[in-house]
């Protein structure tokens, strides 16, 4: 077996009173999740398998050109290409021509200018993929280029061009505290600088959209929130809600990138146009142009601290590259701002986060939001101030890190577990990994490409923690629905559960079968297709589906419950209050079953569906950033242990060790493989991931020239889970996906440092950043 | 153009076959055999690995026209919900899928290392699984998959390998 341990700590005990212990497969254990079969099979059907006898192919015309004026378009050559069904432009487009998340700023179709390399401009239905490809090519845009804005911080001086007419700023945020004039005695500062990252989903952008003939659609897409994508598209195609109805398929990962549109409004516009279902599959070239990326940042830090290592101010400067469209920029500038100074006590601070439009491609969403880039600069600079007070690394974090109670930079006091320095500590605890790679060549830099017999290999180990707001902040009404059915069939007690959440690989479908097992105490738990019949459940994004729509089905079978145990009570006289549900009975206080459940039922069902909340947050004053903005923080933390060839400049991860606390494992699995796939994330943005950008253009959109990591380049990940329940969440469970992916990165950028003594400032690093020959 | 393959033991015939066509979108296409995946249709990813006359290959690299009377094997036939292979079993229990869009290709690329070396080690794994990009997991849970069915093919009479 692999030299990997994953243990379960020993926290404070869950609180909340689940039921886990009356019920197999409920909250708190790893049972098969539903769709593992179909999935080895072959059998699950992602949005790119879906298939009609009669549909159509769309593909989407894009501009080449990062900025410029669209003079006129010819569609002749197009249409009269045998084959071709409809070729389209924004004139077409038969509602609101522009939508987005946050600001409405992003046109379905090109209109009069292109802001960036990859904007659709015409989309083309036909009988082939092919053939619609080569009409699109035979589409005639007249452009006229224009120059590109294309530096994020020139972008917001006031001589440079602007991107849209209101200007290129998209949010300023500000954070004040304490008194600014206060400085440490001992300060260090830097330039760091993040480079885009792209979230590589496997499973391309795809859909399929059918008419229903009345003028309405259907569409069945691979999204993380269908709701959202419901509003937009109705917006653009002018239609109700009950006109254009949603079902999620099969989707291959998402991590941020599915939350913007992509082919839903392009393949209903065809599907109308032509009456016939039109499917819709981006390569992975058009992908890369297709979702928004990971803001690249350039960030000037300023961290002081007395004598002893305790931070005194800091002045911090974020500037995020937004690209052509606002997409969740603003969000994302929030996140920055707000988490931009680390898990640590600092009473005196003064943070701007910019975010900018540039002719850049859009960025958007990405696992751990605004928190990942500025964790590469915090990490850093704390290291560097360990330094040079003559602390180690764990020390300083443990001699700073937030614990219940602290209180963060926007006042918001910490109100749960925050152990970072329990985190630190076991981290430091666990055993190292062996040296003597030299036993196998293929575990050293360069590995297989047998570059190295151990010469110029120098060992170094980094730590880095993470913190990053569960849930969506500032006021956000963020909420689930779930509808929960409980009824009997063939003398089987079942319950159904249906929430629109997306599920995106996490195993969101599981924890709803656990948690309505826990709750009903019922084994059969059949999930109802994700769709837009039932109300919305929020995004699959910032670490919140166990949390929210997990709450939202926890509430609904406790309606559920409360119910049918009312009925059985009414029945059969017996107090309510004596009676719980139980391995599909009707349960009293000793255990012995009153009635099973399918007799109590017979053909009744008894069903209810909930809205579910998470506790209010509220906006940031726009002054001082001061304000209750977040729900619930996540604290995980990285050791890195890497070997840099320093001759050729290539780093092989030894090790990526995690502690993290989650509150609550709802399944110990899905946790371990959520901590194992985030810490990869970030160790490709360290080592390996960035979408280039040459003068507006993305010079390599392919898994060729955008590397993510391979099993070769991903180390053995020992983990430790602390349970550490937030009595304000269901169960206790706090959010688990992001907050691996803030640290791990910045945990290895601080091994390199120790490896080479090269202080690096920049990610993702590059081979000729630590031989010196860039 | 007219491509006639021997796909999971059945001749299989496609008709009106664009020469630009790959193995890969005939599989998912036109016979109806959407498991092999198309994550990058260049290549590099291995969501889309088939045997093709007992070789692995990409089936996205393969155009249509070059599997012309040759036997392709595909996820579909390794086993199906009722009669899982161990492989596919191990999967499941290891944790070992999450969107599941890699696992297809993982599961043909595993079935072939252990094939050929029915107990492999942690390098010989990732050595073998190398040409097989997943995002979601971290690979961690894949080699302990690996591991899982190569133990349960070593001691089937112990019902490990259900
Ligand atoms: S789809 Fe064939 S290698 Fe990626
Ligand atoms: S499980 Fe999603 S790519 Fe591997």
């Amino acid at each position: 077996m692999t030299d990997t341990t994953s243990g379960f700590g020993t926290g404070f005990e869950t609180l909340a009173g689940a039921r886990s212990s009356t019920t197999e497969g409920g909250v708190g254990t790893s049972p098969e999740r539903p769709d593992g079969v179909l999935k080895v099979t072959g059998d699950f059907a992602y949005a790119s398998d879906l298939w009609r006898d009669d549909m159509l192919w769309g593909v989407t015309l894009r501009s080449p050109h990062p900025h410029a004026r669209i003079r006129g378009i010819d569609l002749t050559e197009a249409l009269t290409l045998p084959g071709v069904f409809a070729v389209l432009t924004h004139e077409d487009v038969p509602g609101r021509k522009t939508y987005g998340l946050e600001h409405q700023d992003q046109p379905v179709l090109a209109i009069d200018t292109v802001r960036y390399q990859g904007e659709p401009v015409a989309l083309v239905a036909a009988d082939h993929p092919e053939v619609a490809r080569r009409a699109a090519a035979r589409i005639a845009v007249d452009y006229e280029l224009l120059e590109p804005v294309t530096d994020a911080v020139a972008a917001l001086a006031p001589e440079s061009p602007q991107v849209h007419a209101a200007g290129n700023l998209v949010r300023h945020v500000k954070v004040r505290r304490g008194d600014r004039t206060v400085r440490g005695e001992v300060v260090v500062s830097g330039d760091y600088e993040v480079g885009m990252q792209d979230q590589a989903f496997l499973g391309p952008e795809s859909g399929l959209a059918v008419p229903d003939g009345l003028g309405g659609v259907d569409l069945l897409v691979a999204t993380q929130w269908l709701h959202v994508d419901q509003r937009q598209v109705c917006s653009a195609l002018g239609l109700r809600p009950d006109q254009v109805r949603l079902q999620l398929a099969g989707v291959g990962g998402a991590f941020g990138g599915r939350e913007d549109l992509s082919m839903h409004v392009h393949g209903c516009l065809l599907a109308l146009h032509t009456g016939k279902p039109v499917k819709m599959v981006y390569n992975r070239e058009e992908s890369f142009f297709g979702h928004v990326h990971r803001h690249p940042a350039r960030m000037h830090y300023e961290y002081g601290a007395d004598r002893d290592g305790r931070l005194v101010h800091a002045t911090v400067t974020i500037h995020l590259d937004g690209g052509a469209y606002a997409s969740s920029t603003p969000a994302v500038v929030g996140n920055a701002g707000t988490m931009g100074l680390g898990p640590y006590e600092i009473p005196n601070v003064e943070v701007d986060c910019f975010g900018a439009y540039t002719n850049n491609p859009p960025c958007g969403a990405m696992r751990g939001f605004g928190s990942v880039q500025a964790a590469f600069a915090i990490e850093a600079v704390m290291d560097r101030l360990a330094d040079a007070v003559g602390l180690d690394p764990v020390e300083i974090r443990v001699r700073n890190g937030f614990h219940e109670g602290s209180v963060a930079p926007t006042g918001q006091v910490v109100d749960s577990a925050a152990p970072v320095a329990e985190l630190m500590q076991r981290l430091q605890a666990m055993p190292l990994p062996p040296g003597g790679a030299e036993l196998d060549l293929r575990r050293l830099p360069g590995g297989v490409s047998n570059t190295t017999h151990g010469e110029g290999v120098r060992r170094g180990v980094g730590y880095a923690v993470a913190y990053k707001n569960v849930g969506f902040s500032e006021g956000f009404d963020d909420y689930s629905t779930a509808r929960v059915r409980l009824f009997a069939a063939g003398g089987v007690p079942m319950v159904t559960v249906h929430t629109a959440a997306a599920e995106v690989g996490q195993g969101l479908v599981t924890v709803e079968q656990q948690i309505a097992r826990t709750e009903l105490g019922v084994d059969v738990v059949v999930l109802a297709a994700k769709d837009t019949q039932v109300g919305s459940a929020g995004s699959s994004s910032a670490s919140r589906q166990t949390y929210v729509t997990g709450g939202a089905v926890k509430a609904a079978c406790e309606s559920v419950r409360r119910l049918t145990l009312t009925m059985a009570a009414t029945r059969l006289g017996r107090d309510v209050d004596d009676l719980r549900l139980e391995h599909g009975d009707v349960v009293d206080r000793t255990g012995g079953t009153v009635v099973a459940l399918a007799d109590l039922l017979g053909d009744a069902a008894v069903e209810d569906t909930v809205e579910w909340r998470h506790r209010t947050t509220y906006p940031i004053d726009p002054e001082t950033g001061q304000g209750d903005a977040h729900v619930q923080y996540a604290f995980a933390a990285h050791r890195a242990v890497v070997d840099v060839d320093v001759e050729l400049g290539l780093v092989k991860v030894v090790e990526l060790a995690c502690t993290q606390d989650v509150g609550k494992a709802v399944n110990p699995q899905a946790v371990v493989g959520q901590i194992q796939g985030g810490s990869t994330q970030g160790l490709g943005l360290a080592l390996m991931e960035e979408i280039q950008v040459v003068d507006g253009k993305v010079t390599n959109p392919s898994f060729t020239d955008y590397l993510i990591p391979t099993i070769l380049d991903v180390p053995p990940m020992p983990i430790e889970v602390l349970e550490y329940a937030d009595p304000h969440a269901p169960y206790g469970v706090r959010g688990v996906g992001e907050a691996p992916t803030i640290s791990s990165g910045p945990a290895v950028l601080a091994a390199v440092r120790a490896a080479t003594g090269i202080d690096v400032r920049r990610v993702p690093v590059r081979p000729e950043d630590l031989t010196g020959t860039r | 153009m007219r491509v006639t393959v021997t796909v999971n033991g059945e001749r299989r015939t496609a008709d009106d076959v664009w020469e630009g066509e790959s193995l890969l979108h005939v599989l998912r296409e036109r016979l109806g055999l959407p498991g092999s995946k198309n994550a990058c249709e260049q290549g590099e990813c291995g969501s889309c690995t088939v045997y093709l006359d007992g070789v692995t290959c990409c089936a996205c690299l393969v155009a249509a026209g070059q599997a012309d009377g040759r036997e392709v094997t595909t996820v579909e036939s390794l086993g199906d919900a009722e009669a899982l292979h161990p492989l596919q079993r191990a999967f499941v229990d290891a944790g070992a899928v999450q969107c599941g869009f890699c696992t297809p290709g993982l599961l043909v690329a595993a079935h072939d290392l252990l094939a050929r070396d029915p107990d492999p080690e942690d390098s010989d794994i990732r050595e073998a699984l190398a040409g097989n990009l997943c995002r979601c997991t971290g690979y961690e849970k894949i080699i302990d998959a690996v591991h899982l069915a190569a133990e349960r093919m070593a001691a089937p009479a112990d019902g490990g390998a259900r």
